[in-house]
């Protein structure tokens, strides 16, 4: 009897249960392609859970703004929210994020690449889920490679780069040997000179937390870009980010370049790029003698913020939407090219995959990258193109466009990089370092 | 006055005015052309004008990826009801400073439009918290309020400017006859001031259809207008002109058709005061 | 003639809009200036206490600051400066005799009615685009080297962008004041022989200074709060910082509230040093 009741008040709570989670969860989305994708997939979640999926799809910048207002004042107005790995460690030691250590089996948490669970984890726990993650790597034309008598590398030199791209630069025929970002921001240019200082033996700030733009690796660093860029770059390449670079490249008139590892199932896209079939990839870049290479490290994951009256609901969500079967379901639909990149080792292990050209090259960039060890020298910070405290965003914007006058001609990389150093060193000293 | 001109000059000034008109009207039209092209072809060099496969795909994408009619349903009911409200407020406002104007008219009026520099960045702060506060957020109800305090010093001001323009006397003579004031408003006032009161909801209408600061900031779904549209297709991974263009001619294709057909109102209500 | 009677039935009216307005305008400006006594950093916890006058000094002696301001007040008056001169001529090239008057103005009109975040994003991707753009093609075309317009030309593009926005509003103001004009008296002028430039500045213009007036009051209002033309094309690199850019990258992109609020009282103080500036001229030239 006893028993029996008590399954009985158990199956009703499960029902009651049940019918309670019907609920309607709002997600806050960059308006990347796979963001746009799995917009479509949503209704094989509502089939499965009966929880109905509202997007507000923002461009990066109003995004992150959005997003931040939200969470800081408790505004409440998202369930989910699409952030990246300089926002998740930042707000996990605020405690605005839903800790995601009780998924479930199933989901297999400890498939997430080790990289992508580290940047985004806070002490330990994962406070965000990628859904897709990438590094950086170098792209180039395998015709123009061989037209101009150089085999490219699978590790090459950012001397070796130099040369090909003065080697394939065609000015006649509106070829440049190389593109890449200069456009200010911290996310953009910022984030592309920041590897490359990497890669030549430089650091943010050393261990007291005192900037380095003062030393000569940054120097070196500028000044190779720049001369770099002015050999052999595209006119403007001061205001190139990611998408002007990426068209220059779909219209054949780069060389070579070196940019997020998503960007090789779109420069491969036969639909878009006049250039599908003769794109080669190697791993970016390091100085002669430098043991770092310019690999970024960045994953568009989904958080929780806490307060959320929905949290079981954005739970199962974010299980759908990061799991193995989410992947499977594009490839179904879309093919293996486009599926959600970077995120679980599984998928790097399964052998539909291994037949996509770049799927390699993409693994190993990431395994290439660590958040913890960004540097040759020691660093107080993780994050390996952002810092990852809350005054980076602000500081690197202001650092990232005086960098970019300089490629725009207006001020000497000394003057760039004394603006920068004092400019730093002023804010850090604000902000109580 | 009517000026009498010689045919050829006639010519010379069409001419003229039209090629000045199309270069003013260019970026508009080419957006358009663009909305029909693929990407590739948006971005072809050198650039196609008109002979290029039109195609209808990149709005068939955007409506597929977006639900349009509820963010234009949302602009339309966000810029008509602060409009209204706007005007609700400012009428009688108006038409006290114009008829029974005292020393401090004058500057009340011009206080009003000082309110208009308050730095909206600036406050998003402490206005997002009072919105939490209120309950506000995401609520077509709050962005209407916010967005009818913002015009409605402009709203008072070309009020103000055309009541000025109704003769004082008939007012008087009217009130000579026995009119209340209700019906000295109803009778007199209202359809003298309809034109004014038409330009000025119309000028209203599309500030506030174009207001991108605070309808972005203060929605999420159930509020967001086409600014908020326009936000999820500028600037994402790859290419992106004809898409963008497509969205763009939706956002502002309603307002440029409105703004057509009611031009001569318009024109009229864009005096504030200008022309006595 | 006002009576007592009416004077509190005036003021009754206007009551709402004034109660309305300065609710509107008090209560951002209190918590602006509560925050701007405060350190605000969200991200490190919120509310850090009172630093007294801590973030004035930062947000001035930034190196930023002057520069920021200088940047404001070359937008607002480049764009005030084109807008008027070219709105005078186009408001005259309109009211000439002409076939198809009526859809000249509505293609003059046209640009008053796009969102300045679609406009900026139009002229940023499809003209000044210094590969794509076809300003690009067009100096190919003619031989010449394409400029990249945001980076090396960057004040004079946002200027453009904003004129080519702000100047069908001038135009229509101007023309409407231009129709007004007494056609006897320029008539009787032309008569007596007076050449065109003479009748311009002499008859013309006095009769269009109300006009002008208006014209640089109402977009100065909205000129100095601009903010989506610089987001999209430029971020605010390049000289391109104003004011209320600064304010914004301090309030959300360094998430410093206080700092942020000490640059919004700034901000208001700069509109209204220009605000009593042309009120003055304005308040003038309104009495007339």
């Amino acid at each position: 009897m006893y028993l029996k009741s008590l399954l009985w008040a158990a199956s009703t709570t499960a029902l009651m249960a049940g019918a309670a989670s019907a609920e309607t969860i709002t997600i806050a989305t960059v308006n990347n392609g796979d963001m746009i994708r799995i917009q479509k997939y949503t209704d094989k979640f509502t089939e499965a859970t009966g929880h109905e999926v509202e997007w507000v799809t923002l461009e990066e910048n109003v995004l992150r703004q959005r997003v931040t207002t939200d969470i800081s004042t408790k505004g409440g107005q998202f369930d989910i929210m699409t952030i990246g790995m300089y926002e998740t460690p930042i707000w996990g030691a605020n405690g605005w994020l839903v800790p995601l250590d009780d998924l479930s089996a199933e989901y297999d948490v400890d498939d997430i690449l080790p990289a992508m669970r580290g940047g985004l984890s806070h002490d330990g726990t994962l406070y965000a889920a990628p859904f897709y993650g990438e590094s950086s790597m170098v792209m180039y034309r395998t015709d123009l490679m061989e037209k101009a008598g150089l085999e490219m590398p699978e590790a090459p030199t950012w001397q070796f780069i130099r040369e090909a791209a003065a080697k394939m630069t065609d000015r006649e025929n509106d070829i440049n040997g190389i593109c890449l970002r200069g456009k200010a921001g911290w996310g953009e240019g910022g984030a592309f000179i920041t590897v490359t200082a990497n890669s030549f033996g430089a650091r943010w700030f050393d261990e007291d937390w005192k900037p380095q733009f003062d030393q000569p690796e940054w120097k070196e660093a500028l000044t190779f870009f720049v001369d770099m860029m002015n050999e052999s770059g595209p006119a403007g390449y001061a205001t190139n980010g990611f998408n002007e670079n990426l068209s220059l490249f779909q219209q054949g008139k780069c060389g070579m370049w070196i940019d997020a590892t998503v960007a090789a199932s779109f420069v491969t896209n036969p639909n878009d790029s006049t250039v599908a079939d003769k794109v080669g990839f190697a791993l970016a870049p390091n100085s002669e003698g430098v043991d770092k290479r310019a690999n970024w490290l960045w994953a568009w994951a989904l958080a929780i913020p806490a307060g959320t009256q929905k949290e079981d609901a954005a739970k199962q969500f974010i299980e759908w939407a990061t799991s193995k079967d989410y992947i499977e379901l594009v490839a179904e639909n879309e093919g293996w090219a486009n599926v959600p990149p970077g995120a679980r080792q599984s998928l790097y292990d399964n052998p539909n995959y291994k037949d996509i050209p770049f799927a390699q090259m993409t693994l190993k960039s990431i395994l290439a990258a660590d958040p913890e060890n960004c540097c040759v020298k020691p660093t107080p910070y993780t994050g390996i193109q952002f810092v990852a405290i809350p005054e980076f965003a602000g500081i690197a914007t202001q650092v990232s466009q005086e960098f970019s006058a300089v490629y725009a001609g207006q001020q000497s990389v000394d003057e760039a990089l004394a603006k920068a150093q004092a400019f730093t060193a002023e804010e850090m000293e604000a902000a109580g370092y | 006055m009517a000026r009498t001109v010689t045919t050829p000059r006639k010519l010379i000034n069409t001419a003229f005015a039209w090629a000045v008109g199309l270069l003013i009207f260019f970026p508009i039209l080419w957006t358009i052309l663009t909305s029909f092209k693929t990407e590739a072809q948006a971005i072809a060099s050198p650039p196609i004008f008109l002979n290029f496969d039109w195609t209808l795909e990149n709005y068939a994408v955007v409506q597929e990826r977006s639900n349009y009619t509820r963010f234009l349903w949302n602009s339309i009911i966000i810029a008509g009801g602060s409009t209204l409200l706007g005007v609700i407020v400012a009428v009688p406002a108006a038409w006290a400073m114009a008829f029974v104007p005292s020393a401090r008219t004058k500057d009340i009026l011009l206080w009003m439009l000082s309110t208009k520099m308050l730095p909206a960045v600036g406050v998003l702060y402490p206005i997002y918290l009072l919105f939490i506060q209120l309950g506000l957020l995401d609520s077509r109800a709050g962005l209407v309020v916010v967005l009818m305090l913002i015009n409605l010093p402009i709203i008072v001001w070309m009020l103000y400017t055309y009541f000025r323009e109704i003769p004082g006397d008939i007012l008087e003579a009217a009130r000579m006859d026995g009119a209340t004031l209700k019906e000295e408003i109803l009778y007199i006032l209202t359809p003298m001031a309809v034109p004014g009161i038409a330009s000025t909801v119309l000028l209203n209408f599309i500030l506030a259809w174009n207001e991108a600061f605070w309808t972005l900031n203060l929605t999420a779904v159930d509020a967001a207008p086409l600014t908020a549209f326009i936000a999820s297709y500028s600037s994402p991974e790859g290419l992106f002109f004809a898409k963008l263009s497509a969205a763009s001619t939706m956002a502002i294709a309603p307002i440029l058709i409105l703004g057509w057909f009611s031009q001569k109102q318009l024109v009229r209500g864009l005096t504030f005061g200008a022309v006595k | 003639m006002a009576t007592q009677h009416s004077r509190s039935v005036a003021r009754l009216m206007m009551a709402p809009a004034v109660v309305l307005l300065l609710g509107w305008m008090l209560v951002p400006l209190t918590m602006t200036l509560y925050f701007s006594f405060k350190k605000y950093l969200p991200l490190r916890g919120g509310d850090l206490g009172w630093v007294g006058f801590d973030n004035y000094v930062r947000f001035v002696t930034s190196s930023s600051f002057w520069p920021a301001v200088q940047a404001t007040l070359v937008i607002v008056g480049g764009v005030l400066a084109i807008t008027v001169v070219l709105g005078i001529l186009l408001a005259l090239l309109l009211d000439q005799p002409m076939w198809g008057q009526g859809v000249v103005r509505i293609l003059v009109i046209a640009p008053f009615f796009v969102m300045p975040t679609v406009s900026a994003l139009v002229w940023k991707n499809m003209f000044m685009d210094p590969v794509n753009g076809l300003f690009a093609h067009l100096w190919r075309f003619f031989g010449a080297e394409p400029i990249s317009w945001l980076s090396e030309a960057s004040m004079p593009s946002i200027v453009m962008i904003v004129s080519w926005q702000w100047l069908p509003f001038a135009t229509l103001i101007l023309l409407t004041a231009i129709q007004s004009l007494d056609s006897e008296q320029l008539e009787a002028a032309e008569m007596d022989g007076a050449p065109p430039l003479k009748r311009f500045f002499f008859i013309i213009l006095p009769h269009l200074s109300r006009a002008i007036t208006i014209v640089i009051l109402i977009q100065t209002i909205f000129l100095l709060s601009i903010f989506a033309e610089i987001f999209v094309t430029t971020g605010g690199a390049f000289g391109t910082r104003t004011l209320t850019y600064l304010i914004y990258q301090r309030v959300l992109e360094s998430q410093n509230v206080g700092l942020g609020s000490a640059g919004g009282v700034y901000a208001i103080i700069l509109a209204n040093i220009v605000a009593i500036f042309l009120m003055r001229i304005v308040g003038k030239n309104l009495d007339a």
